[in-house]
């Protein structure tokens, strides 16, 4: 098995964990940078995946699975926005190539998003593997992701003996989670588009890797682990949910001044505030999950809130912590019997509910 | 520090029934928390003694209770311990505060009357079809409180709205969380196979931007969209018509320039709007009529009907020709408009 993007903190994590598969044999992690992380026992291979090198890999090894989730939304450390493009595009194209040209190839797991619905007023509210986007993504991951989809059902069409399977995760989130939004959630205010509250979907860590293990191996009785799904967890969150679950106070903004709120703050280096985050942030996305429960036959343990309270609990919490404001309300809720109900003696206040 | 105070000051006031309510509410609290509310608090009680009152007992013990709710639910949205649906509709926002705000119009200016309630099925899907008018939607939101608040079994209508409410901010926020979505075949067929009341107004901007003159004239249903929808979901069609609704803003002319330049599709000028400015955008308060017909069963249709345009244009007219029927027999019946 071939994992690409292994020096990012999902594709070392996955690396690990699919060493203890019994039916992998060998494990070949590959980055065009040195993982800062523990591989296990995988053999790990400088290679980056925009040179024809990585068809020498293939070979080499004779891989029949690949698991390629060097698609992503930001940068590995100082790469510039343009490199992470190239990865996720020119990668993918040269990594089908490879794929293609090597006959032992059986398997081709590719991570997308589900991004690449994109956000707009007039998309219907749940969108569905086959759902068209009314918008389409006009630049950054979300245009990425589409592109290489494209690639890849492209690589379908040509290799129909290689079973593809295309996980469009939600925001993945979890203690360990390093993404945009994750960076967006840990500002200490968060700036929030006035007047809009958008849905969010969330997939815990957890949940991505046993997915992506489904996903790479042999199908399991009654279900088929090639085609297109979208993985999100249960249950939808709204953004103020979000920012009271966490204790972070709001700061609603026209959206031309997050615009430039954005700007300055992705100009600093605080985080990645792209144009299309900005749209998930005010129209939301949520995803319909019956492919994957139905056809992939993958239940995720944690739902939405609980990959949410995950992650709540591995950051500091926030400059208004919910048991700081609830019990707040509790002392109000306290005084308040006996204003209303000084002769509580004659007739007992009868309890809430 | 303040904790101390007030716990043990609730104690000794041994009362049976309060007790458990206190204990209930609070878990056990640790360390000291620094909120404004709280100094005020602890000395405030002992102070004011409230002169006891006979004839107030009841009335008092409905006031503790709601006040208690209250905070209860006001300790679950500030914690943001809710749910909302992947519609991203708030049910508790809607029927503790929405619901609330909306009523006052709905019982005291536009005196509603409902009708017929008893047509909308009790469970399952349903499909309610009704005329749309009135400048601003303030119809689709009457009559999402006519459900809301007259059904036996107590349902929650889901309005499928035009996108331009879901473009405006703050409206398309509101709007999601009072329940409506997006008006296109594949939220309506999500939410009806969930088993939802969806109330839908196929006329759109060409009913509600309709000029004054042309009241009460049912104008074309799209191109029957909504028939095929409940056909697929095989829920029945409930017409609805609404009277009243079309005089509360009596649109003399449409500034087509300012429309174009605003974006909307119909820009309204009324006797008052936008002559008094602000004040002109109170709608005169007539008296509305809502009435549910029979419903219109769809489930006896085989399975490829959804995609037969002869039948679809037959069905809507029917709902159509129902709707138009009872809206004139309302009108006959009308005393006055504003009576």
């Amino acid at each position: 098995m071939l994992v690409t993007g292994a020096a990012r903190q999902l594709g070392g994590r996955f690396v690990r964990r699919v060493q203890r598969d019994p039916d992998v044999e060998r494990v070949i992690a590959v980055d065009a940078v040195e993982p800062g992380h523990e591989l296990g026992d995988a053999l790990f291979v400088r290679a980056d995946i925009r040179r024809p090198a990585i068809a020498r890999v293939l070979a080499e090894h004779a891989v029949d699975t690949v698991v390629h989730l060097d698609v992503s939304g930001f940068a590995l450390g100082a790469q510039a926005r343009t490199a992470v493009k190239e990865t996720n595009v020119i990668g993918t194209m040269q990594l089908l190539g490879a794929c293609q040209k090597a006959p032992a190839v059986r398997r081709l797991v590719v991570k997308s998003s589900t991004g690449v619905y994109g956000s707009a007023p007039r998309d219907p509210a749940v969108f569905h593997e086959t759902t068209p986007p009314k918008s389409l993504p006009g630049g950054g991951f979300a245009k990425d992701a589409a592109e290489v989809e494209g690639y890849v059902r492209g690589f379908a069409r040509r290799r129909p003996d290689v079973a593809v399977c295309v996980l469009r995760f939600a925001n993945i989130l979890g203690p360990g989670a390093d993404s945009p939004l994750a960076d967006y959630l840990s500002l200490p205010v968060l700036p929030t588009v006035l007047g809009y509250d958008p849905r969010l979907q969330f997939v815990h860590e957890d949940d991505v890797m046993d997915v992506l293990s489904i996903a790479a191996g042999e199908p399991r009785r009654g279900t088929l682990n090639s085609g297109t799904f979208n993985i999100a967890g249960d249950g939808v969150l709204l953004l103020s949910q979000c920012a009271r679950r966490l204790g972070r106070p709001t700061v609603p903004m026209l959206l031309p001044a997050v615009t430039w709120v954005g700007q300055a703050l992705r100009a600093v280096g605080m985080t990645d505030f792209s144009p299309e985050q900005i749209r998930l942030l005010t129209h939301g996305r949520v995803v319909s999950t019956v492919q994957m429960r139905e056809t992939l036959g993958f239940v995720p343990k944690y739902s939405t809130g609980e990959t949410f309270a995950d992650f709540a609990r591995s950051r500091t919490p926030g400059l208004l912590p919910p048991d700081t404001v609830g019990r707040a309300v509790d002392r109000v809720a306290a005084a308040v019997p006996r204003i209303a109900g000084t002769d509580g003696d004659t007739h007992p206040t009868p309890s809430a509910r | 520090m303040a904790d101390a105070k007030v716990i043990p000051f609730d104690d000794d006031r041994s009362r049976p029934g309060g007790l458990p309510r206190a204990a209930r509410r609070r878990p056990p609290v640790g360390g000291t928390a620094s909120v404004s509310a709280l100094p005020g608090q602890a000395d405030a009680p002992p102070g004011p003694e409230e002169p006891r009152e006979g004839p107030g007992d009841g009335e008092r013990g409905a006031w503790d209770r709601r006040i208690a709710g209250g905070l209860a639910f006001l300790r679950r949205r500030v914690t943001g311990e809710y749910d909302v649906d992947e519609f991203g509709y708030d049910e508790e926002l809607t029927d503790q505060v929405l619901m609330s705000l909306l009523r006052p119009v709905y019982e005291k200016y536009f005196r509603v009357e409902v009708k017929g309630v008893e047509n909308i099925p009790a469970e399952g899907g349903a499909l309610i079809v009704s005329n749309h008018s009135g400048t601003l939607p303030l119809d689709g939101l009457m009559l999402q409180v006519a459900v809301h608040d007259h059904h036996p079994a107590g349902r929650h209508l889901r309005l499928l709205a035009a996108d331009l409410v879901f473009m405006l901010p703050v409206v398309n926020e509101l709007a999601r969380k009072a329940g409506h979505t997006l008006a296109c075949a594949e939220d309506a067929e999500r939410l009806l196979r969930k088993g939802e009341v969806v109330g839908v107004m196929p006329e759109g901007f060409k009913g509600i931007g309709k000029p004054f003159g042309e009241r009460y004239k049912l104008q074309r249903f799209g191109r029957g969209g909504f028939v095929s929808t409940a056909l697929k979901a095989g829920v029945p069609i409930v017409p609805c018509s609404i009277v009243g609704a079309e005089e509360i803003y009596p649109m003399i002319g449409n500034s087509k320039t300012l429309a174009r330049l605003l974006g909307f599709p119909y820009f309204p000028l009324t006797p008052t709007f936008p002559w008094l400015g602000p004040l002109g955008a109170v709608p005169l308060p007539t008296k509305w009529t809502i009435q549910f017909g029979e419903p219109i069963p769809t489930d006896g249709y085989p399975l490829e009907a959804a995609e037969d345009p002869m039948l679809m244009f037959n069905l809507t007219d029917q709902v159509r020709e129902q709707i138009q029927h009872t809206l004139y027999k309302l009108l006959v019946q009308r005393r006055s408009v504003f009576f």
